[in-house]
Order: C-alpha cells, then structure tokens, then sequence
C-alpha cells in the first residue's frame, strides 16, 4: 500500500544536535534543542523476547523516554513519525571493529615463522619507558587513538549497527578498547565507554622485533607478561618505570578480549585464561563448529564473524583436484558454525568484522539461520550478548526507557529477506539507509505521456524503488528510481536489444553500449499513489506526464526459491575435518590376535605361531594357544606383529616448530600449539608409528619443551598427548644455531665457541635462579624460560640435543657436566661414533638418521654405519626421521642397520621401538609386548625390516586407529564425497552463484629446518615459505 | 686372538682412513671374467637360477646356466648363492654437479643464469672425484644421466659411467638430453586455514594459468627459431644457444621435460606433438592421473621422487609408492630415479623395492632401474640388462638388492672392470672398528 507519509519524513528530520559540551564556544547563536520524536504505530522489538505491536516510542535528547502500547503519552512537542507496518529495533552493536583507528595495522605476522637467514631485531624499536617487547603494548588506548570517521560508520550503520566497540587491532597486547555510538558528532559525544575492554592476540601485528617469531612463542610472551605484571606490583623499584606491565595491570579487570580466529587458537588462548584466571571473550574463526564440544567445554563468551568461503570454480577437474575435501566441507558447513553454537549452548555475539563486503553480512546472517541458528539468539547477538559483555547494556542493547535512542526502522521482521532497513537512529539523530523503501513502491501504475501530438499510454511495472519496467507493444527495460519523493524514469520504445550484437561476449555488461536509441526522459514528484511530471520524448518534444497507481505488482519469483533447497543432503563433522577422518570415531576392543610371528622385545625374544590378547588398552597376555571369550580375533597366520614404532624425533602435529627469536628459548612448549589434524599422522599411523616425539626445531641453542604424543588420529590437542611422561627439552648445537646460512647474523652465537658458551650461561642462570627461588619465593620474578632450565638441573626435564660433530658434542658433555646435568639424549649425532665412548661414559642415548649424508659441511663425516657402531659400543640407538615423509618407513630404516654395519634383525627393530622408548624414559608403558604394557602395536603382511612389510593394521590403546582395508573403503568415500560436493558447487555456479577461482589446499608442512623435506607439489615448507628458496 | 688383531691392523694400514684418493678406478680388462652359478636377474624380466655369464674385452657373451668352466686365466666372481643384476641407472641427477648444497655456494654448478640455456653442458662441469660416486657405486649405482638446471631451457645431459679419472673418460653417451623445466600451472595465493594460521601462504589468488601459458609459448618459440635456424646453413651471426638445440631438433637427442602437474605433463605432450621429438617426463608426481595419455603419446617417464608424501591431503596415502604400478599397468615406458637430497640417491634400489611392495613385481621394478632407464635415456643397446653383447655393467649382491636388509653389494663391474667398492663411509667404520676394538 501507499502511504503518504513521506512528505512528512523527509521535509522535517533536520537533526537534533548533541549538546554535551557545555565547555565548547558556540560560533553563532545558540541553537539548542530536545529532539524530542515519538514514533508510534510500530512493532517494537524491545529485546528478542518482548516485541510490542502498535506500539510508541518517544524519544528526547537522544534518550529514549517513553516505550509501550499503551498509556504512553506523546509530548505537545513531540514530532509524530508514523510507523504503521514498520518495525523498530534496538540498533545492533559490534564489538569486534577498528572503527576510527587510523594506524597501520597486521602488516606484520607472528604466524610467519622463522627467517634462517634475515638479521635479528632483538630488541625493541619503541621509545619511551615501556616493556621490552614491541608486540606487548597494553599502554594503548583506544579511545586517545580515534577520530570519528562518518563514511566508515556509514558502512556499519547502513547494516543497523549503531554503536560498536573499536581497538587498535595491532599487536599481542593491544590494549584497551573503546565503545562508541556510530554517530557524525564530535569524538567527546560518541564515547560509550572510554575503557571498555583489554584486546590480546597471537599475532605480534607490525612488531619486527624478532620475538616472537611463533605461535608458541606468543603464548610464552603472554604467559609470561602476566607474571610479570604481577611481580611488578610489589617489584616496581627493581624494574623503574615500566608503563607497558602498568597498563596491563590497570586493564585487568575490564572485559578481555582474544582474537584467535580458528577453533584451535580459540582452545589455546582459552588455556592460557584458565592459567591465569581470566575468562577470556574469544574471537573465533568460524570453524568452531568442527569441535563444538571442546569449544563449549571452554565456557568462553564467542564474537564470531559470518565470513563464509565463496563457493570456489571447480569445473576444471585439475584444479579441483588441488581443493581438499577438508575445505570443501568447510565450504559447505561454515554457515552452520553459529547455529552449532547456540546448540552448544556457548554465549556468543556476531561482528561484521572477517567480511571482506560488509554488505554481505545479511546474505551470510540467513544462510546461517537456514542451517539452524535461531532468530531470536541472532537478534541477541547482535545486541543484548554483546552489550552485556562489554557493560553498555544499561546504555544500549534494547529499547528501555533511559537507554539511548539507539534503533532501527525496518520494512519487516530484521532479518527477513525482503525486508528492508529504512531508517538507523544514532543518540536520537536519524540516518537513513533506504527512506526510498519507506513508501512501498512496488506495484503497476497507468503512465500517461502527454505531448504536441497527443497521449501515449503504457503500463509501468514498479519492481522497487530503483527498477521498472515500462509496457506497451513490448516490455521496455528503462532507468528508473525513487527516492521516496523524486521519480526518475527514461527508456526506449524500442525493445533492448537481447544478447549482446554478437560479438560481445563480454557477459551481457555492455550490451546496447553502441549506438543507444532515443529515449524518453521524465522527471516528477511522488505525491502517494499519483506521480506527475514533465520530460522529453524521443525526438526532444517537450512532454508532461502522469503515472497512477492501479494494482499490486504481479507475482514475481523470490530470488530465495532459486537457491538449491538446504534440506539437500549436507556433509557430516568429521574428527579431525579432513578425508580421512572420522565420522564415528574408533573404540577400544577385546583383541586377540593368532598364530602370528611375534617380536617381543623381551627376553623372549622372536616367538613364531604365538598369540598376542589385548584388553581395556592394555597388553594382557603373549603366548602360544591364548582365548578369550567375545574378543576379536585376528588369523596373523605369516604375519609379524612388533610393538608401536616410537619416532624419537618429529615435527608433525605442531603448528609450529621454531621459536628462533633468540638463542635461549626454553619457556616455549610445543604442547601450547600441537595440531591434531595433521594429515601425517594419519599417515604415519599407515607405516606403524604409534608414539612421536615431537621436537622444537633447530634455530636455536636452546630451543623449546618437546611433547610426546601417541597418534590418537581423531582426538584434540590434550588427549593427543602421552599421559606421565618425562617432560623433556630441544637444545641444538652447530651450523642452524650459528645461522651459517645467513650472510648477515646479529645474533650471539656466530661460532661454536659461542654455542658452548650459550649452554653455558644458561645453566649458570638457571642454577642462580633456583637457588634464588628457593630462598625467597615470592619476591623473585618467576622467569618462564629459567623455569624450564631449572627442571633440567633437578633431573625434571631431559635434553634431546640435536648435533652433529664430534667437537661441539664433547663440549656440550663437559659444560653440562659442570651443572651435574646429563644430555639424555643426542639426536641426529652424525658423528656419534666419533664420541661413542665419551657419550657413553656420559649416560647419553642416540638418536640418529639411518643413511643421510653430505647435504651440507657438517654432516660431511655422516656415516651409515652410525648407528651399527655406537650399537656396538653399548649406546642405547634409535633410529628417527625428522621428516614427515621417512617417518611412514621407520621400519625399513632400521633394517639398513642390518646392511650398514650387520645388526641384528631384533637390535635392529628395537632402535624404532624399545629404544626410541628408553631413551624417552617410558619404556615401562610402550616399546616391547610385554603383559601390562599398553596396547600399541603393529599387524604387518612380512619381516617388519624387510621393504616389502605393510603395516597392515595399528593399533593404539587397544583402538584399531589404521586398518588397511578399511583405508581402502575410505578412499571411495572421500572420492563419492568429493563428487557431491564438487557437483554441488558447479551447481551455485550455473545457478549464477558468485565463485572464485579453485584455490589449492595447500598442505603446511613444518620442519626443524635443518634440511631438505620431501615435499608434494601441492605442500609448502614452513622454511621453505619463509626463506623464499 | 692375536691373530685376528694383527689381521685387522693388517686391514686398516691397508686402507688409510678419512681418504676416497686411494680407491682407484679400476683399469681396462681384456681378458674373460666369469660370474657363476648366481641368480641371474636380467632386467627384462627374466630370471635364471644357478646361472653364469661370460664377459669378454668388457661385453658380455654369453648368460646361461651352460657356460662351460673357464679357462685358468679367467678371473672367477662366484656368485653361489648371491644375485646378479644389471647396473643400476640413476637415470636423472646433479651428482658431480652439486658438492655440498646447503649453504657452501662454491661447492655447487647445476644452475646457470639466464632462460634459454640450451648451449649449457652438464658434462664440462662434472666431477669424476665427487664424495657421492664411491657411496653410488658400492650400492650399485654404475651409471647416472647428468643435467644441468636453471631457466626454461637449462642444457644438455650427459650419461656418466661412476668410476672414471675425468669427464671426458666418465662419458658414457655425450649430450644425450635436452632438458626444459615447465613452469607452474599452480597459484600459489591462498587463504587456507591451517592450524589457526589463516591465510598463511599469502592472500590473494591470481590465474596462474595464463602467465604460464604465455612462458611456455616463449619456450615453444625459443624451439621454432632454433628449428628454423638450423635449416640455414650459413650464418653472417652464430647464436650459440640457438645452434645448440640441432641435436634436439634433428632427433639425435631426446627433450627431456621436467615437472610434475598433470597440466605441465599435458604441455609436454604438445611439445612431442609440434616438434615431433621423443618427450620424456621428469618429476611425474601426478603422471598416475593421465597414464592412459602418456601411453598414447608415446610419453616416457622419470619418477624422481617415489618417496614423496601424497600430493594432496586426500590423496590415496600410499600414491607415491604405487604411482609405478600404474605406469607399468598402462604400459607407459617409466623409470625410478632417486633425487633425495638428504641421502644423495643412494637408495635408488630401495625406491624400486617400494614400488615392488605397491604393486609392481620384483622384477618389474628392477626394471624400473636399470632396463627402463637405459631405454629412456637412449642406451638399451649397449646397457640396462644382462644381455649377450652389452657392456658388462652388472652388480653382485649378497640377498635381494631391492631390499635394505639384505642388499649387500660385494662385486661390481663397468664395462668388465671390476670396480673398487670401498668409500668413506666404509674407511670411517673400520678406522672406528679399530678406535673400540669392535668385531
């Protein structure tokens, strides 16, 4: 229907200004006003649960004063707008923005990884009285830093946003946000809340100091900026002015806000809040929806952003062969991240904030409702939840008497799709979005087009304010809009000509771009449903014209029944979200396995024809002629059966691997940051390993806490780990730590020298610090990386030394003799059977490669007959990969010992199993089959030592986790699941849908960066990324 | 005990340790060796039991179980119970060429500046003293296909037998390839997520696709010129580079294409197609996807990297291994070659073992290492098995080459010269054997 308001509408708002500086000199006379407006006949939309119909609001200096259906009363100098058919809403808020920041943000990354060969920047480039890091800068106020910005408070009003909470998004520590009212006023008017919030994240932003250069190396910063902070309160005197732990003190008991951006990132900040007893607000990725129970666990409030992927290109089948099913699915179950979340139950608000078009953010609002997020949690999220977390609820976050005129006008329901936002009032002040659409325009009106030679008549058929159709012989496409009181409308007699002239084959865009024929061209003013006005015809006469309006606009098809229908079939969660995880995960069984070659480990030696029975997880029993009532049975009949195989040295499973941003970092732990959804454990589970030792990288004296895992394919971070043991530590010697491949190092150490006496320093630390410690526990500062290096002199952490040559080997023995510790074990230790006799008087362990050699100076005297030889001195040897790929072969490696040097064919197995699990000191869990034992061991088709051995089933804590025929069904899943998927998007994009090109999945793959990885072509090296090779 | 005591400082003062100078290659033979009674593995296929074969001025007369008992003055390798196999094949590398990689730039000349390199030869380059060969040879590896890198078109290959004084004497087939390198078909922009690090690799995602297509029209216009240049005879200004490509262009030399995307491999098959030359692929990750086409083309191809990790994270986790099979089973003329630069290739025997483990049969793959290869490379008529009037280049093993365990190389001969197998790596183990007393 027409209404005839408009008028109305657009003469009268002229604005009320804010008037809250009393301080400010007035240039001029003073011109001061209530704005006092009451907006009656709406349906209000208080908050999600309270909607009033025909209801009033008035407002008055930019407050609300009145709200309900009845009893209220409009004040004499009330402006009436009339809302018949309108909705009103509290505006949306969102607490995720920049809004009004002006500096240079996220140019830099924590996330890169660490240069080999760019110089070190070790210090801080801030001036002033702060921290030593430039990442960690908590003294930065929002609110000092911005400057209201209208055409970027556009871009959010027009989306019914009217107040959002801005921080400078740069840094570690970013410091404190502040809310503010997207209102075209002065900064002193628009602040809600001067310090509303305190903002962290894992990315160091623009800081090119060299610390931290991983993600572990972020959360060691953070961990350790907040026990300084805390040491500083009572220690400011031994420290002096240091502005940067004040300020993160003084924002402790604001609102925190961490930026993860990814549902594992979102577990880690969440552990580092429960260390420190904070609860953080978390900034998701959008993916949460792939662990929503550990997600939920957290009890974590979540902002989360609606940035779904853009349907990707995949007609050409080889470039749809590089997309992995991994993304494919995220492809097609992102938008069902918030509504697994509101059925999780998780506190969550949403922000405009990953979306590359903001204008996108309604489209992607009700997808995410099609796939299951309810309206009302919606509308909550966009206001109530995040008023609430950030303490501006008594401000804004509903419509309720004191709060500010904060709202929105729309058409409709808010998020339907017709509906339009026609009005966003900010502090009392209107700003329109689509007043045009306040009148529906819609509908078929008679055109009467009167000139010299008479009257023409047509039909026009209104679309929307901004298309039209023009009827008569023919439908004739023109121009037309309106703007809720100016018509516009030219267009042809003749018919538009239809695809293109053929040669264009530009898509249609510039069809009729040649020779245009002559148009009519007329202008008028709506007054309701008559419009009148003047124009010319196609020959340039002067002409009048009027347009009635006389029915309803006819059926048109809804742009939503084009979509596929989402009741099509969507793909399950699988655990981990690749190809090869699993939709129902594995479970421990009752397992014997008969008749099989068994290599114990144990005295026993090699049984043939024997039995192995495994239950609750555990190794029960190893035998000839063994039952058991309802277990599974497996013929291993020609079979050989062995324990796990344990890699002492890996850098799977990790998201990242060096933290080289200094020569001594021993407070960073690989377990902050492991990655259970690696492919290569899935892999590595298909040659026999069971249990990795995943190790810190090389570019460091020093480097970070290792982490012992057992390959749970499927489980999350924490239950990936192996449960009580020895916690140990990555140091390295030689060539990586000295950087010889950088022709620039400014980082101490440059030689071996150095390198001994790093080792040294840091023990002779760490001993003063213990003894410190001891002596007054609470005044001295608790230092992260002393910590850790401590436990190594009081026999709680073990050292795997990565190293190679015989003469910085000796000198890492001696130094540690000086502090009574022991290097348990060397790893990679080329020249180990140069030293044997020196390592062995020492207690050390070695871990070696079977047969590398020659890829750089120091590995020129490597050897395969290493690990025969230090076998024969009476080393404990393992044979390791350090690389993602060998590590699927381990067993063929230690056969090579049998080639290299003639070890025995149970010695030789031992170096990948019992061995590797002595030297990690858990050799009474795993290693052997023994009775009591856990249950990680390997079914293979042939002599484990021999190339032609497959491990035909894996199998840890009683759980068959590899079962080769059962990868061979998966494969034909993941093969029919790729078809749907990829016809489901070839699909959106003959159905018009937007795409971009196939994007391939690219697979990160992390290395110590001591040498070559043998990489897939659709495989990035970390180091290889970042040294640009 | 003092016996074998004097025996091993006998031994050790026979072998200075810590130095490759004294392992001398070995000298002309012109006189007839016999290897007896061992397991002959042809390298067609063929097998023979209890077999012996005959070399004469270092080709190889006769293979059978028949041979007759040699004269007094023939030199016996008995070989009861051990096997016989051709020479091994690295059938594409840089050894000789590249020393010591990583971070010593003066150890390395398999690059050259500049695109179109095709004057460059790998041969003028190639050190015959290189640490690698000793450690090649005592696993088997007798000879190896030499060739250059860098730019789009990066020079000539040369065959190399490995125990030669000096480049000239190492030649086993001067200028046999020309190699090119395809660039990328693959963007690499991106936005994955990976473990909280979106984005990683670097936004954006640009159409990879038409800049290579226009780099791999420039290389295809390097070869018309050259095609054309060469029907001139006469110069007024000599274009070496383009001089270069007349072995290439008149069929006396195979163009060897590297890459491994099927789009790179679908160009290479152009090539054949416009300049009517043999292709063979090198690198062929993803060869397994367009087999049938290769065979079709009469495409060969090297697969360099058998030990590789699945390309894609949904490919099948054992692709690389069985990638071979694959090749065999469409009749595609393939080999194995080993490019693991952490290992120096010497583990060419082991990737053959692999494949033979995914597919293939052992003596399918111990074709992929020897037959195949001489047949790719250009060479079948005088290497590649143990056929009667090939040269004698055959390893004796003591148990199955193809597998670690059992692969004790004890005798190897190159063109009926019977090689020194010791290296450095085996000097280092008794010079330690000595230091701890050790058996």
């Amino acid at each position: 229907m027409i209404k005839k308001t408009a008028l109305l509408l657009s003469a009268l708002l002229i604005g009320w200004q804010i008037q809250a500086q009393e301080t400010f000199p007035v240039n001029g006379v003073a011109d001061k006003r209530d704005g006092c407006y009451a907006f009656t006949n709406a349906t209000i939309v208080k908050e999600s649960a309270t909607t009033l119909t025909n209801a009033t609001l008035v407002i008055r200096e930019g407050k609300i004063v009145a709200i309900g259906t009845t009893g209220v009363v409009i004040p004499k100098d009330a402006v009436v707008i009339d809302c018949k058919d309108k909705y009103i809403y509290p505006s949306f808020i969102d607490v995720y923005t920049d809004y009004g920041m002006s500096s240079a943000q996220q140019a830099g990354s924590a996330r890169a990884g660490f240069n080999f060969n760019a110089p070190a920047q070790i210090t801080s480039n801030t001036k002033g009285a702060y921290g030593w890091n430039q990442a960690i800068h908590p003294e930065t106020d929002a609110v000092r830093q911005f400057a209201v910005d209208d055409a970027k408070a556009k871009i959010w009003r027009d989306l019914g946003f009217g107040s959002v909470l801005s921080h400078n998004k740069d840094g570690i520590a970013r410091g404190s946000g502040a809310a503010l009212t997207l209102a075209n006023e002065n900064e002193n008017s628009v602040v809600l809340k001067d310090r509303a919030s305190a903002h962290y994240s894992f990315n160091k932003g623009t800081s090119a100091q060299s610390y931290p250069s991983s993600l572990m190396g972020s959360i060691a910063l953070i961990r350790q900026s907040y026990l300084d902070a805390q040491w500083y309160k009572n220690n400011s005197a031994k420290e002096g002015l240091n502005l940067s732990l004040k300020s993160w003190n003084d924002l402790q008991t604001l609102p925190q806000i961490f930026e993860s951006d990814d549902k594992w990132n979102d577990l880690r900040a969440a552990k580092i809040g429960k260390e420190f007893g904070v609860q953080y607000i978390i900034k998701g990725g959008g993916n949460e929806y792939q662990r929503i129970a550990d997600i939920a666990a957290t009890q974590s409030p979540f902002i989360i952003g609606l940035n779904f992927p853009t349907t990707m290109d995949v007609e050409d089948p080889t470039d749809a062969r590089a997309v992995s099913l991994g993304d494919m699915k995220h492809w097609e179950l992102a938008p069902s991240n918030p509504g697994a979340m509101e059925k999780a139950g998780i506190n969550f608000c949403l922000t405009v904030a990953d979306l590359k078009d903001p204008k996108t953010f309604y489209t992607n609002l009700r997808k995410a409702i099609e796939m299951g997020l309810s309206e009302n949690k919606a509308l909550d999220a966009l206001t109530k939840t995040p008023a609430n977390l950030i303490g501006v609820y008594d401000k804004v976050g509903s419509l309720e008497v004191g709060k500010l005129a904060n709202f929105i006008i729309t058409s409709g329901p808010v998020f339907a799709e017709k509906t339009s936002f026609l009005q966003n009032w900010v502090q009392g002040n209107k700003y329109s979005i689509k007043d045009d659409n306040w009148n529906e325009v819609k509908g078929m009106y008679t055109l009467a087009i009167t000139g010299a030679g008479g009257t023409a008549n047509y039909t026009l058929d209104v679309k929307s304010a901004a298309a039209a159709s023009v009827i008569g012989k023919d439908t004739l496409t023109g121009k037309f809009s309106h703007d809720g009181k100016m018509v516009k409308l030219s267009f042809s007699t003749q018919p538009a000509r239809r695809a293109g002239g053929g040669t264009n084959t530009g898509g249609g865009m510039g069809g009729g771009m040649g020779r245009t024929p002559a148009q009519y061209r007329l202008s008028g003013v709506a007054n309701g449903n008559t419009w009148n006005g003047t124009g010319e015809d196609t020959a340039g006469n002067k002409v009048t014209w009027t347009a009635n309006w006389s029915t309803t606009a006819l059926a048109t098809v809804d742009s939503a029944k084009k979509r596929p229908a989402v009741t099509a079939r969507v793909g399950q969660v699988a655990y981990p979200f690749n190809g090869y995880g699993w939709e129902t995960s594995p479970k421990q069984e009752t397992m014997l396995i008969k008749n099989a070659t068994i290599w114990t480990n144990e005295k026993e030696g090699k049984l043939e024809g024997a039995d192995v029975l495994i239950r609750n997880g555990k190794i029960v029993k190893v035998g000839k002629n063994l039952s058991e009532e309802g277990a599974r049975v497996f013929d291993g009949t020609g079979k050989h059966v062995t324990a796990g195989i344990i890699d002492e040295h890996s850098h799977i499973a990790a998201a990242s691997i060096n933290e080289g941003g200094q020569s001594v970092t021993s407070e960073v732990r690989i377990a902050d940051n492991l990655n259970p959804e690696d492919i290569n454990i899935y892999r590595q589970l298909s040659g026999g390993v069971t249990t990795s030792h995943i190790l810190h990288g090389s570019a460091n004296t020093i480097g970070g806490q290792t982490q012992l895992i057992k390959l749970r394919w499927g489980a999350n971070a924490d239950e990936l780990m192996f449960k009580g043991w020895d916690p140990f530590i990555k140091f390295a010697l030689g060539e990586n730590v000295k950087r010889s491949t950088s022709q620039n190092n400014n980082r101490f150490p440059d030689s071996r020298m150095g390198v001994e006496q790093i080792l040294t320093d840091a023990f002779a630390r760490a001993s003063d610090y213990d003894k410190a410690m001891k002596a007054n526990p609470t005044s001295t500062r608790r230092d992260l990386e002393l910590d850790a290096i401590a436990e190594i002199i009081n026999k709680k952490r073990f050292i795997t030394c990565h190293s190679y040559v015989q003469s910085e080997i000796t000198a890492a023995l001696r130094a540690g003799e000086k502090y009574g510790v022991t290097f348990n074990t060397f790893t990679h230790i080329m020249e180990g059977y140069k030293v044997a006799d020196k390592m062995k008087a020492h207690g050390s362990s070695a871990s070696t490669f079977s047969d590398w050699w020659y890829y750089k100076v120091e590995v020129t005297d490597a050897n395969a007959y290493n690990a025969a030889i230090m076998h024969k001195v009476g080393l404990n040897v393992c044979i390791n990969s350090d690389d993602a790929e060998m590590a699927r072969r381990l067993n063929q490696e230690a056969g090579k010992t049998i080639r290299y040097g003639g070890v025995s064919e149970e010695d030789a197995l031992k170096m990948v199993t019992l061995n590797p699990a002595k030297a990690l000191h858990v050799d009474n869990r795993v290693g052997s089959l023994k009775a009591g034992k856990d249950a990680d061991l390997v079914i293979w088709s042939d002599n484990p030592l021999s190339v032609y051995a497959k491990a035909e089933k894996t199998i840890v804590d009683g759980i068959v986790y590899f079962d080769r025929e059962k990868d061979l069904e998966q494969r034909k899943k993941i093969n029919a699941e790729r078809f749907r998927l990829t016809q489901k998007m070839i699909g959106e994009k003959r159905a018009g849908g937007i795409t971009r090109p196939a994007e391939p999945s690219w697979q990160i793959l992390m290395g110590c960066g001591d040498h070559e990885h043998k990489d897939g072509i659709y495989t990035i090296d970390a180091e290889d990324q970042q040294t640009l090779r | 005990m003092k016996k074998t005591l004097w025996s091993c400082l006998l031994s050790i003062s026979l072998l200075p340790a810590g130095a490759q100078e004294v392992i001398y290659p070995a000298k002309e033979f012109k006189g007839k060796t016999f290897i007896t009674n061992g397991t002959i593995h042809v390298g067609n296929g063929t097998v023979i039991e209890n077999g012996t074969v005959v070399i004469s001025n270092g080709k190889i007369t006769s293979v059978g179980t028949g041979a007759g008992s040699p004269g007094s003055d023939a030199r016996v390798i008995d070989a009861k119970g051990k096997h016989v196999y051709p020479g091994l094949i690295l059938a594409n590398t840089d050894i000789g060429l590249k020393e010591i990689a990583n971070g010593v730039r003066a150890s390395n000349d398999y690059t050259e500046l500049g695109e179109f390199n095709s004057n460059i030869r790998a041969i003028t380059a190639y050190n015959t003293d290189s640490r690698v060969m000793a450690v090649l040879r005592s696993n088997g590896i007798l000879l190896a296909s030499v060739a250059p890198q860098g730019g789009s078109v990066s020079g000539s290959s040369t065959i190399v037998q490995l125990d030669a004084w000096n480049w000239e004497d190492a030649a086993y087939q001067m200028d046999a390839g020309m190699h090119i390198t395809l660039p990328s078909f693959i963007s690499r922009g991106g936005g994955r997520r990976f473990a909280g690090f979106p984005g990683f690799p670097g936004a954006g995602g640009a159409d990879a696709g038409k800049s290579t297509l226009e780099k791999v029209e420039e290389i295809k216009s390097f070869f018309r010129q050259a095609k054309a240049y060469i029907q001139e005879p006469v110069h007024s200004n000599v274009n070496l580079k383009l001089e270069a490509m007349r072995l290439l262009i008149e069929k006396k030399q195979k163009l060897f294409v590297h890459g491994d995307q099927i789009k790179q491999m679908l160009i290479a098959i152009d090539f054949a197609k416009e300049f009517g030359v043999d292709v063979v692929i090198v690198g062929g990750s993803e060869s397994f996807q367009i087999a049938d086409l290769l065979k079709a083309n009469n495409i060969s191809v090297i697969l360099d990297q058998c030990l590789n990790l699945p390309a894609t994270e949904d490919d099948d986790i054992d692709q690389p291994f069985k990638t071979p099979a694959a090749l065999q089973k469409a009749g595609v003329l393939y080999c194995i070659s080993d490019d693991d630069a952490n290992t120096r290739y010497r583990n060419l025997s082991y990737n053959a073992g692999i494949a033979a483990t995914f597919g293939l049969t052992k003596e399918e793959a111990l074709s992929a290492i020897t037959l195949n290869a001489a047949k790719i490379l250009g060479v079948e008529g005088k290497t590649g098995s143990i056929e009667v009037g090939k040269d004698a280049n055959i390893v004796v093993s003591e148990g199955d080459l193809l597998d670690m365990k059992s692969s004790t190389v004890t005798d190897a001969l190159i063109q009926g010269r019977q090689i020194n197998l010791d290296n450095k790596q085996k000097q280092l183990y008794e010079r330690y054997k000595y230091k701890y007393s050790l058996k």
